[in-house]
């Protein structure tokens, strides 16, 4: 296995597991190199990348424009609050006046789901899904599945829990098909309300009590409860959500076993989890945003790589 | 096809290795300011032979107990290749765990054909700091091959082939044997 089966990356559904374990061995390689002491290798110095984000990010915004910049990768950036998208110009033509600036490569976020998908159609540029809307966010399953391999040695036969709103989270979905592809178990936890009514046809079990959910996992993937997509009331007040959904350390200390915890960022600081729980030695946090570089490193590398 | 040619079996590549070693002594004295990389996949196999051959020579005590008086690591360069979007490439590990910055570095790898590795990894090992000196160090020189003006230091043996013919290098460690053999395939 020596290449990607796909020319772009738009969700993990549809690649496949030697192309996830092909990801994660690479950015191996790339870990290695971001932590010498020049962090920089000239592999994407004839490519030019167009970051186009049309929802706010500041993590995966500034880790893939850092992933860029160690591959030697020349970057555009486009955000869509200071651009003539507010003129009324559709996707395909904004993208396609920036191709036509011999742009290779296409990172994108955008609120709709599917939209990654719909360029690749249209387009010719290897594009990157950087989130679209309620659909997936590859990287961040394949940054969240390297953590847990690096902390735990494999992934197979692992119980991973994905707790909070499933209902909006785009990582939630990518991470289940790609935990599930490498052989774990996952579980999914939260209200009711924010939980997809065909959630259970994935193959995921369902619990709606942290307790017990926490008892069962290895590790606890706790999702940012999307103040933002909250359009109708989906819970009566955070402050309830805090109380049946939240992590805090007495419950965390009283595990029968040390379990993990991750969150995708950004952190709601007493909500999802409290400040000593994020900061303790049991959550890798800041560890999935130094791996989120080393990941994105691999994947703009394997699909440079692929004519 | 033509038969395999043997140019190194067994015998004549423990002796190439062993000479290698004490004309590397002979510049080297007991390198206490010289490391050594081998070139990932192939290089690094003859850079950690040379390692135990001259800790052998130089040190047979510590040999006993089972400690390394000097330096070797392994590099990748498959990120400063210029040519890796023209086939698939697999990275290996580099593992460089000491300090090359004012060192003197011999640089190895099993073959010396268009140099084109080699100008990779020197690319690569500038990463890691800035070293006085560097030389390199191969098994098998082909001599009339080379696309780039690069010469290596020390040769095992020098050969005179064609593009179209292929050295293959075998080592113990993996391949059960140490042998190298031309091929015209």
């Amino acid at each position: 296995m020596t290449k990607l089966s796909t020319k772009h990356l738009l969700g993990i559904k549809d690649i496949t597991a030697d192309d996830i374990n092909l990801i994660l061995s690479t950015a191996e390689n790339f870990k290695e190199v971001i932590n010498r002491p020049i962090k920089k290798v000239p592999s994407l110095r004839d490519i030019t990348i167009a970051n186009l984000f049309f929802e706010n990010s500041t993590r995966t915004k500034l880790s893939f424009e850092l992933a860029e910049k160690r591959l030697s990768a020349d970057v555009v950036n486009f955000a869509s609050s200071s651009s003539s998208v507010k003129k009324g110009e559709t996707l395909i033509d904004t993208v396609n006046n920036i191709l036509a600036m011999k742009v290779d490569m296409v990172v994108m976020r955008h609120p709709n789901p599917g939209a990654a998908v719909f360029l690749s159609k249209h387009v010719k540029a290897k594009i990157i899904n950087a989130g679209d809307g309620a659909h997936e966010h590859p990287t961040q399953a394949l940054l969240d599945a390297f953590s847990i391999r690096e902390k735990l040695g494999s992934i197979k036969g692992k119980k991973i829990a994905i707790v909070g709103d499933i209902l909006h989270s785009r990582v939630a979905l990518s991470n289940i098909f790609c935990l599930q592809k490498l052989g774990a178990e996952v579980m999914v936890c939260g209200p009711t309300t924010l939980m997809p009514k065909y959630i259970s046809s994935l193959g995921v079990k369902v619990e709606h009590n942290l307790q017990k959910a926490l008892e069962w996992c290895d590790v606890a993937n706790m999702l940012r409860i999307q103040l933002e997509r909250q359009e109708i009331k989906f819970f009566p007040s955070l402050r309830e959500y805090t109380m049946l959904f939240g992590l805090n350390k007495e419950l965390l200390d009283s595990l029968p076993k040390k379990i993990l915890v991750m969150h995708p960022g950004p952190i709601n600081r007493g909500v999802e989890i409290t400040s000593d729980v994020a900061d303790c030695n049991q959550s890798i946090i800041l560890e999935q945003v130094e791996n989120g570089v080393a990941v994105r490193m691999a994947v703009l590398f394997l699909l440079a790589g692929r004519n | 096809m033509m038969k395999p040619r043997i140019i190194l079996d067994s015998k004549h590549f423990e002796i190439t290795v062993t000479r290698l070693c004490y004309q590397l002594i002979e510049v080297h004295n007991d390198f206490s300011e010289t490391v050594i990389i081998g070139l990932q996949p192939r290089g690094t196999f003859l850079a950690y032979r040379i390692q135990k051959k001259l800790t052998e020579i130089l040190n047979p005590s510590s040999v006993r107990a089972g400690k390394n008086i000097i330096n070797c690591g392994s590099l990748d360069i498959t990120f400063y290749r210029d040519d890796f979007r023209q086939k698939e490439l697999i990275p290996n590990a580099t593992e460089i765990n000491f300090i090359i910055e004012n060192k003197n570095v011999i640089l190895v790898d099993d073959v010396l054909f268009t140099g084109r590795t080699i100008r990779a990894g020197l690319d690569a090992m500038l990463a890691f700091g800035r070293p006085k000196d560097v030389e390199l160090l191969v098994l098998i020189d082909r001599r009339l091959s080379r696309h780039l003006p690069i010469q290596a230091k020390y040769i095992g043996k020098t050969i005179d082939s064609i593009a179209s013919e292929k050295v293959k290098v075998e080592w113990k460690e993996i391949d059960g044997k140490d042998k190298v053999t031309l091929t015209n395939c």
